[in-house]
């Protein structure tokens, strides 16, 4: 048979009229189309046996899925609607219906204790009391009573001199934050909920800024999605067999 | 029996075909016959979404049946109490989002959010809000946007953070392919989808430039404890298998006039929302006031999500 093979061209050669059939079994293609065939196959079975593991190029692996009741803390409440009288649609919105200052627990009235011993309005590091603040906040040219009344602890002072409850503290924060300020009165900068055609909930300046430390505090992120690499493992879960594509021919 | 030729292959003779050989005539009426016996047979439900409608052909009253329907279902499948209702557009209303890409911080709140409002999928997981990090030197670059960061705190000083979803495009490319007329535009500007009528052949998936319909490959997992009962046909319905899902901007809240949900989520107040056709309204005044923009201008597809620097 090789004989035949290596003869067959000098054959064809000689009387080219006389082969006009190819056979690929006669010819001396068959033996490299053979090699090529088997190392194409050795590189496959290679490459399925010695597959490693999928390692992402950027980001986490991201191999588990997450779902919100993973997070109850967070996701459990909705407090979207508190405080808000109900959703009438049409009617106009309903001004600055803000929650309560966040006060820490204990703490207000202030004059419930600063009544009891005189105003020191020389500026200095404070070390009796309320030594958790610290101040970050153009620290350089402002101290506590630059916001706070020095008689009346209980309510703000804005730079005119006008006293303002603490419910009303951004007006105080909108002397210096102009912008933000009338951003916040027409909705775009800050939070709110409720009904995007009626009355609306507000968030204060320092619900969100510590006005003592007003840079937005980080958070930790939730988990990122899951990599489409594993999600096979998940539709298997579900009992039926779609790896592959199922296309949609059940759907109902 | 009479000679039918046209029933035979040619050189097929009587013997050939048995003593008890059925003409095609014969096959075709008796197939008839038991089908249409079957479905008087069944139940008006079965039959009905048998032969059902497109959801924009139906009369009011076919909805309320459907509606009807679509409760028992989830009864049966979830042993849960559900309200769905299948509220239309308001008048003089287009839905418009703007969001604040100087706020974000890439906390996926709204993610979370949006999966529990809306029923989708927990396993196999479905989320319709996808949150790409991106480089601030580079700016936006959705070549090398990473949707799988995961550090210990946000933001990261050196990133910025694209949440994206559907772009609710007043020309959108993912209706005009469908085969079926499953998804449309209603009114109010939402793209929603008929999951009864969507065939599965994802065409709209591969239109839309935005990556913001998800197919369900598999039987949804949704542990009835986590159903939100409060449903839209159009939207957060539980779907089945095989059909294409995406935002509607919570088409169940906010046809009831509430924001959606991951705007009331958001702890930074980056998401806005609101109609865009009245001049007094947040989303109009982003606006007016505002840089905005949206993302891939260039293919004309016209979202009404759009994006701003608020500061």
């Amino acid at each position: 048979m090789r004989n035949d093979a290596s003869e067959e061209p000098e054959h064809g050669e000689g009387a080219e009229d006389a082969a006009p059939e190819f056979s690929i079994a006669r010819s001396n293609a068959l033996l490299p189309l053979l090699v090529l065939f088997a190392v194409t196959v050795l590189a496959v079975v290679l490459v399925i046996v010695r597959a490693k593991p999928f390692v992402p190029t950027v980001g986490v692996a991201a191999d588990r899925s997450f779902a919100p009741s993973d997070f109850p803390a967070l996701f459990a409440k909705d407090e979207a609607l508190v405080g808000i009288q109900g959703g009438d649609p049409g009617s106009p919105s309903v001004l600055f219906p803000v929650p309560a200052p966040p006060f820490t627990e204990g703490l207000f009235p202030c004059m419930e204790c600063h009544a009891t011993f005189p105003p020191d309005r020389e500026r200095r590091p404070l070390e009796a009391m309320h030594t958790d603040i610290v101040l970050h906040h153009d620290e350089e040219h402002r101290w506590c009573l630059d916001c706070h009344d020095a008689d009346d602890r209980n309510q703000l002072r804005l730079a005119s001199g006008v006293l303002v409850p603490f419910t009303e503290s951004y007006r105080l924060c909108g002397q210096c934050h102009g912008t933000q300020y009338r951003d916040w009165r027409s909705g775009i900068h800050g939070k709110r909920t409720g009904y995007w055609n009626g009355a609306k909930r507000y968030m204060l300046c320092v619900h969100c800024h510590n006005p003592h430390s007003p840079r937005f505090a980080s958070l930790q992120p939730l988990p990122p999605p899951m990599r489409p690499q594993f999600l096979h493992r998940e539709v298997g879960t579900a009992s039926v067999e779609t790896k592959g594509g199922p296309g949609a021919g059940e759907a109902h | 029996m009479p000679e039918r030729p046209t029933d035979r292959m040619p050189g097929e003779t009587d013997e050939a075909l048995g003593e008890h050989a059925l003409s095609r005539r014969d096959f075709l009426t008796s197939v008839g016959i038991s089908l249409a016996g079957m479905l008087a047979g069944c139940s008006s439900e079965t039959r009905e979404a048998f032969f059902q409608k497109h959801f924009l052909e139906l009369t009011p009253d076919e909805v309320e049946r459907r509606l009807v329907r679509i409760r028992d279902d989830c009864d049966r499948q979830f042993g849960r109490e559900v309200s769905i209702s299948a509220l239309p557009a308001q008048p003089g209303v287009v839905f418009g989002y703007a969001l604040d890409l100087s706020r974000c911080i890439g906390c996926r709140r709204c993610v979370y959010a949006c999966v529990k409002e809306n029923n989708q999928s927990r396993a196999p997981q479905i989320q319709w809000i996808r949150v790409l990090e991106m480089e601030k030197e580079k700016g936006i670059d959705f070549e090398d946007g990473n949707p799988y960061y995961d550090p210990e705190r946000v933001p990261d000083p050196d990133h910025f953070y694209l949440p994206v979803a559907c772009q609710q495009c007043r020309n959108p490319p993912c209706t005009r392919v469908c085969p079926v007329g499953a998804t449309w535009q209603e009114r109010d500007g939402i793209v929603v989808i008929d999951y009864d009528w969507c065939i599965g052949c994802r065409y709209c998936m591969a239109a839309c430039p935005y990556g913001a319909r998800h197919f369900n490959w598999g039987e949804p997992g949704l542990p009835p404890e986590d159903l939100n009962p409060n449903l839209h046909i159009l939207g957060n319905r539980p779907r089945p298998r095989g059909v294409v899902e995406k935002c509607t901007f919570c088409i169940q809240r906010v046809r009831a006039g509430r924001y959606p949900a991951c705007v009331e989520i958001c702890p930074v107040g980056a998401r806005k929302f609101g109609n865009l056709l009245d001049p007094e309204s947040e989303i109009s005044r982003i606006l007016s006031e505002k840089r905005v923009f949206v993302l891939k201008g260039e293919l004309k597809t016209d979202p009404k999500f759009f994006y701003f620097y608020g500061i």
